[in-house]
């Protein structure tokens, strides 16, 4: 195995982990809104349709992808991926600036309560059902996001264990934190988290989409790390550029 | 069937936050393919759009939202 090789793997999991964490965070959230309105049974209920639905799409997409051409799979996957990884840098930038504001779990959580407290009170006879429908929602949403990502850097390139694996890792890490504090993890700083996806997306993304395009980058693989490089750097002159009054502290 | 509109939306904004910045990146990535078909013999030009057109966009689209 060659450096490169470590590098790109290294570089897979670690963004393919730390995107699951911020996914699993916010999904994480809405589950525990609905276990603390309507109890664990439609949240949990919600939550493993929701893990259902993924696997299927899981099931059925990933080998089909093995029929598309490499080059084809490279170009629509790389543009996709700048775009994603793009869009997280961009908000990440401007929240990090205070342009706009921070994502907050305590306020994403009691929002969703609040939500679901005034559906119950609507909708008395479908009050679990609605609960568990909000739980699969964010599984779902959140969960599709987690599956784009896994698929999309470990596409055509034998990386779909390790990426998966880091993806699981992460979503346990953060579904046992969640069951052992019984809250949102208001403290994990997403900010942060988004910010590194985002680099390490756009890179891939560019990467990605040259390769698809026919452009030979010097150094193969290893081109990805300058990207990084270069989307970093940008990234934090960017947040200097920006950045308004009175932001003291960065989440 | 509102469902399946909202569950569209939602995968739809996976990739597309700003309209003008996806559609900035999309145009990016029409000009890189565009210099390939024009400069085979240039090819790593295709590249240097690509890299620098996607930073000067982002950057670009950065300092607009935080002027406004």
């Amino acid at each position: 195995m060659t450096t490169a090789s470590f590098a790109q793997i290294g570089s897979v999991m670690t963004a393919v982990f730390l995107a699951s964490l911020v996914e699993a965070v916010e999904a994480l959230t809405i589950v525990l809104a609905v276990a603390t309105v309507r109890g664990w049974r439609p949240a949990g209920l919600g939550a493993l349709a929701g893990l259902g639905c993924l696997a299927l799409i899981v099931v059925v997409l990933g080998p089909a992808l093995q029929y598309v051409p490499l080059h084809v799979l490279q170009l629509a996957i790389g543009v996709l991926l700048l775009l994603f990884g793009v869009r997280w840098l961009r908000k990440a930038i401007l929240r990090a600036a205070g342009v706009i504001p921070l994502h907050d779990e305590a306020t994403a959580f009691a929002a969703a309560t609040a939500e679901l407290h005034e559906q119950g009170a609507r909708q008395m006879a479908h009050a679990d059902w609605l609960a568990a429908l909000a739980s699969l929602k964010a599984v779902l949403l959140e969960g599709l996001e987690v599956v784009f990502i896994v698929i999309a850097v470990s596409a055509g390139r034998g990386l779909l264990i390790p990426a998966s694996l880091s993806a699981v890792a992460a979503c346990l890490l953060v579904a046992g934190a969640g069951f052992i504090v019984y809250r949102p993890l208001a403290r994990v700083p997403e900010n942060k988290l988004k910010f590194a996806v985002g680099v390490l997306l756009s890179a891939f993304g560019l990467f990605w989409t040259g390769e698809g395009l026919g452009v030979p980058w010097p150094g193969a693989d290893l081109a990805i790390v300058v990207f990084i490089a270069l989307f970093l750097a940008l990234g934090l002159a960017a947040i200097a550029l920006a950045r308004r009054p009175n932001v003291e502290t960065i989440r | 069937m509102s469902a399946l509109t909202a569950l569209l939306r939602e995968l739809a904004g996976l990739f597309v936050d700003d309209g003008s910045l996806a559609s900035a990146i999309l145009a990016i990535v029409a000009v890189a393919g565009i210099c390939v078909v024009l400069t085979p013999n240039v090819p790593l030009l295709a590249g240097a759009v690509l890299l620098l057109g996607c930073l000067a966009v982002l950057l670009a689209n950065v300092l607009r939202a935080a002027r406004r």
